[in-house]
């Protein structure tokens, strides 16, 4: 099932890139894809028993015994989770960027191919095999900023695919190393390895370098570095705000909404179960890590003068929350039974902060594709002025949107962060207060732009800009109302990660 | 059987060179190249693992011992294979030489003929002559037909390409030399004056003899490997030479270099892999020392490869860096290592042909330039898009992608890496990611170059069937080899675990 889902979008890029030979049939087929992977990511959903503990839909067979590669795929509440999110966020930026004359055929095949590697991604439960997507939804995007993106394009999308492999390559290095000492690259195995103490041992007896003692913090590290720079955590950041502003709002959306989230799933569902003693022993430094990373991106998305820089930092502020409640739920693992509420409601909220910020960022970038092709690619905060008189309907929605990313109650990025904090005040009080400081500045910076854009003087120069048209407004709305009913019934998300929370506040982190 | 591809493809050169009409020639050449390809496939579909398939053994001067013995391993049938494809594909990326044609598949046929002997020989001295038939033709096919370096102009460009070729049968000899040298000295030792390998292996020289004739032999060999710093020949070589040349060149003879280390170096002598019980600064054993030159190998030449200007040389040098992964591999001494060595020789020769295919048949022969500064405004990818396609593909193959050939063979070097001289893996990391962006800015500049929209594009003539044959066919190698690694592997693994490899795993450190 898994690897029919996989492989569809892939088939699917191959039909665009063959018949596609207009951009209307091209666009279709992609369509027509990307919903097929929507209902089934939706039937998986329904599929998903969240009661039960562990993987579910696996699927298993020897690839390349001898060198530990095996085909293992399944999927938990956290994967059901991304794949709902990126089948979701997918359909979304092939709406955005259905009437974007610039966009063509290949581009369609490279969005369907970077869907392949996020749905890879999320259910392969094999080293070798995740790896592979892993880097392989890599390449779709670089060539996908490369291509398509802004004026200075060439930097920033080598900057990205550099600064992704020097992650990627410490990563690989980390996980030959745990091969070479355990002799399995299966994650659900390295996990029951590390929960039982099997693992630090082989590590100690196997790789006799420093007399092994440093060896497992090493390994830690250098995994940590990979998902640090994909997330990302301060100061692996640098890349993004580039990246994101020169890509296409259209493919921002995916970089924002499913492939920061590669990384935050890395830190669940590799770095907290195979090295939870790693996570505990350096809790101190990846604590005011997060913080850094919530703290000073909002600072600096403040004084930015382009909208696409502001909400891109302004992204590296929300996954901000996400490493924090991962750092606070490692910290209570085992060791403290009556926290047990505490590491339940930091973990079931950084999945509704995966999903929300998800839902929110994309469609945030979504609007900024909407301004862009109204003002010809203008979108710095001061060119406008007065919006909300001439384009009500598109500064209405968009307010929508800003509201939810400051976390306003009612809607979506309320539950998550609250959950957050709130498992992570009992723990980390210093840290959690510091930041709050990210709350206050997210609504600081997010109010200014709603100043600077849509209220004050008319600025004369839009006065003809066309509001939103029927179209846009339905393509918009279910994001729009996926925000709402998220911020009034977040059991939507909660309950299907119900077992898998548990499963991990039980233990061994599988 | 096997031995007729040796017969077949010295034929079929005479044939080549007595055709009336070039047409002929090349037909010729293709059904020759492929007769050997088949060769070594039906042999593969009769394989046990395990076995050592005697071809031929015949008495050839009795007097000296000299005998002629020919039969295959794994190993053997693995670069049979890889030397059937390479050749198929130049002969295919040749198709379009005019000059003296009868000729050059002539020359180009000994050549193959001389590596399927070298690969076939299982007798020190009759390996010894096929090598050096192999060296003959090289000089001849850079010298008469190849292309001059991008900054040689007139009269000059013969000289230089002289140069080159010059300067590669001359390292070659003297890497000879230092073979002959060595296997005199075996000879000497050896019972009865028996070379051929199975006596030899059975043979207990002694361990001073062996210190001190392993690196004549190692460094000889190694030379055509591209080690580091004897590699100079490889670069002007490669680039000097005609396309099917260069892709022999990387794709074969430089595997001569390595296969030789293996199967005569460490093979007939591996106690010269045993540490001296001194330390000279601060090597311990030959083996420190050459594992310390491979690295180097890999940072260096990926590091010049990063700042050429001429697209061959970058292909070059990117050589060099693939060829040391093999050289560290097969200093691991561990079977996942020497596995992962030999793995690289395959995947590499496929990879360089690619590359070397699009640098030198698809863009050079077109443009007439090889200089990234003036390719970088034609923004080939609008021109030539097959080309891109080929190189984007041969790009994440080369920079060790999972799901082609390099990343299976890489992979297995570095966790044989990381059991044994686990401080050089970190360093070969730094090696892989300045691999990667030396790719992608050859790619980039090359094919994604930036140039205002009212430069015209040049018009070029379009990919023709025999290229993308050849592509199709070497791209459908590394990705089977990629995806289902086991196919080599089931040969390579029990070769390196039979008997003729036991002084190697007992006589040299774990």
């Amino acid at each position: 099932m898994i690897t029919l889902l996989t492989l569809l979008p892939i088939l699917g890029g191959l039909l665009v890139l063959v018949f596609g030979s207009t951009r209307e049939m091209a666009r279709l087929i992609a369509a027509l894809f990307g919903f097929t992977g929507l209902i089934l990511s939706l039937l998986f959903w329904y599929a998903l028993d969240p009661n039960l503990p562990g993987m579910q839909f696996t699927q298993y067979h020897v690839w390349a015994p001898s060198l530990g590669i095996e085909y293992h795929v399944g999927a938990d509440g956290l994967g059901v989770l991304m794949l709902v999110l990126s089948a979701l966020l997918v359909v979304f930026s092939l709406m955005a960027s259905w009437a974007n004359e610039k966009l063509g055929r290949t581009y369609f095949a490279l969005v369907l191919f970077l869907e392949a590697g996020l749905f890879g991604t999320f259910t392969a439960l094999n080293f070798v095999h995740w790896f592979l997507y892993w880097e392989l939804s890599l390449i779709p995007a670089f060539f996908l900023v490369r291509i398509w993106g802004g004026p200075k394009r060439a930097r920033a999308a080598n900057q990205f695919f550099l600064y992704t492999m020097v992650g990627s390559v410490a990563l690989l290095l980390a996980f030959l190393a745990l091969f070479l000492a355990t002799g399995t690259f299966d994650f659900l195995e390295l996990a029951r390895q590390a929960h039982s103490g099997r693992l630090a041992l082989e590590l100690a007896n196997n790789l006799p370098w420093f007399r092994g003692e440093a060896v497992g913090p090493l390994l830690f590290w250098a995994a940590f570095l990979g998902f640090a720079v994909k997330t990302p955590v301060v100061p692996f950041h640098t890349w993004l705000p580039a990246t994101y502003a020169e890509a296409p709002s259209e493919t921002t959306m995916l970089l924002t909404g499913a492939m920061s989230k590669m990384g935050v799933y890395g830190f669940l569902r590799i770095l907290l179960p195979i090295f939870p003693q790693e996570m505990q022993h350096f809790m101190k430094p990846l604590l005011w890590l997060a913080v850094a990373t919530i703290v000073l991106p909002a600072f600096a998305a403040w004084v930015q003068k382009d909208l696409k820089r502001t909400f891109a930092y302004s992204s590296i502020n929300h996954l901000g929350y996400c490493v924090l409640g991962v750092c606070v739920a490692a910290q209570l693992t085992g060791t403290a039974p009556h926290l047990a509420a505490e590491r339940a409601a930091a973990l079931t909220g950084v999945l509704l902060q995966i999903f929300s910020h998800g839902l929110t960022a994309a469609t945030l970038f979504w609007f900024i594709a909407l301004l862009e092709r109204r003002t010809g690619g203008l979108r710095g905060v001061e060119d406008f002025g007065g919006l909300r008189r001439l384009v009500p309907v598109f500064c209405g929605l968009m307010g929508i949107a800003i509201f939810a990313s400051l976390g306003l109650p009612g809607l979506n990025g309320f539950p998550g962060e609250f959950l957050i904090f709130k498992g992570s005040f009992p723990l980390a009080a210093v840290a959690s207060s510091v930041s709050v400081l990210g709350l206050l500045l997210t609504a600081i910076f997010l109010l200014t732009v709603i100043q600077k854009v849509f209220s004050g003087p008319v600025n004369p120069r839009w006065e003809a800009m066309p509001d939103l048209t029927t179209t846009e407004r339905v393509a918009l709305f279910p994001a729009i109302a996926l925000m709402f009913v998220l911020g009034f019934y977040p059991q939507l998300i909660t309950g299907m990660v119900h077992g898998t929370v548990m499963q991990w506040i039980a233990g061994g982190g599988l | 059987m096997l031995a007729w591809t040796i017969y077949l493809s010295f034929l079929g050169a005479l044939a080549c060179r007595l055709s009336p009409t070039k047409a002929m020639a090349r037909v010729l050449a293709l059904v020759t190249a492929l007769a050997g390809f088949a060769l070594s496939l039906i042999t593969l579909a009769r394989w046990t693992p395990g076995e050592l398939l005697t071809v031929t053994q015949v008495a050839w001067i009795p007097q000296l011992g000299l005998s002629y013995h020919l039969a295959a391993d794994g190993i053997s049938l693995t670069l049979l294979l890889l030397t059937g494809i390479a050749a198929m594909a130049g002969i295919l990326f040749s198709w379009n030489i005019e000059h003296r044609t009868q000729e050059f598949f002539a020359f180009y046929l000994v050549l193959i003929a001389g590596v399927y002997g070298v690969f076939l020989s299982f007798d020190l001295f009759l390996l010894f002559v096929f090598y050096e038939i192999a060296i003959i033709p090289k000089y001849f096919l850079i010298a008469i037909w190849g292309s001059k370096p991008h900054d040689a102009h007139g009269e000059n460009a013969g000289a230089l390409r002289e140069y080159a070729a010059m300067k590669l049968a001359l390292y070659s000899f003297a890497g000879s030399a230092l073979v002959l040298a060595g296997m005199a000295a075996v000879w000497a030792l050896a019972p009865n004056h028996n070379l051929s390998f199975e006596a030899l292996t059975q043979a207990s020289f002694p361990a001073h003899f062996q210190m001190w004739v392993f690196p004549l032999v190692f460094l000889g060999f190694a030379v055509l490997a591209g080690m580091w710093p004897f590699h100079t020949w490889a670069p002007t070589g490669h680039a000097a030479a005609p396309t099917a040349a260069s892709m022999l060149l990387a794709g074969v003879v430089m595997k001569l270099g390595a296969y030789g280390c293996l199967r005569v170096a460490m093979m007939l002598l591996p106690g010269g892999l045993a540490p001296w019980g001194f330390h000279v600064l601060g090597f311990g054993s030959w083996r420190g020392v050459f594992a310390v030159l491979a690295v180097i190998g890999i940072v260096y030449g990926a590091s010049v490869a990063l700042v050429q200007r001429d697209f061959k040389y970058v292909i070059g040098y990117s050589s060099v860096s693939h060829m040391g992964f093999v050289l560290l591999g097969l200093m691991t001494l561990s079977l996942i290592g020497l596995d992962g060595a030999v793995l690289q020789m395959f995947s590499h020769g496929v990879i360089a042909g690619l590359l070397f295919a699009v640098a030198g048949r698809m863009v050079y022969d077109r443009t007439h330039t090889r200089d990234l500064g003036e390719l970088s405004p034609m923004r080939l990818v609008e021109v030539i898009p097959f080309a891109a396609l080929v190189f984007v593909l041969a790009g994440m193959a080369s920079i060790g992608l999972p799901g082609f050939s390099g990343f299976i063979a890489e992979f297995q070097v570095l966790v044989g890496a990381w059991r044994s001289l686990p401080e050089l893996v970190p360093v070969a990391g730094v090696g892989i990611l300045v691999g990667i962006a030396f790719t992608w800015r050859a790619l980039t500049k090359v094919f994604y170059g930036d140039a205002p929209d009212d430069v015209p594009k040049p018009a070029l003539p379009p990919i023709t069937l025999p290229e993308k044959l050849g592509s199709l066919l070497l791209l459908a190698m590394t990705l089977i080899v990629g995806l289902y690694p086991r196919i080599l592997m089931d040969l390579i693994q029990p070769a390196l675990q039979s008997p003729l490899f036991n002084g190697l795993r007992l006589g040299g450190p774990r």
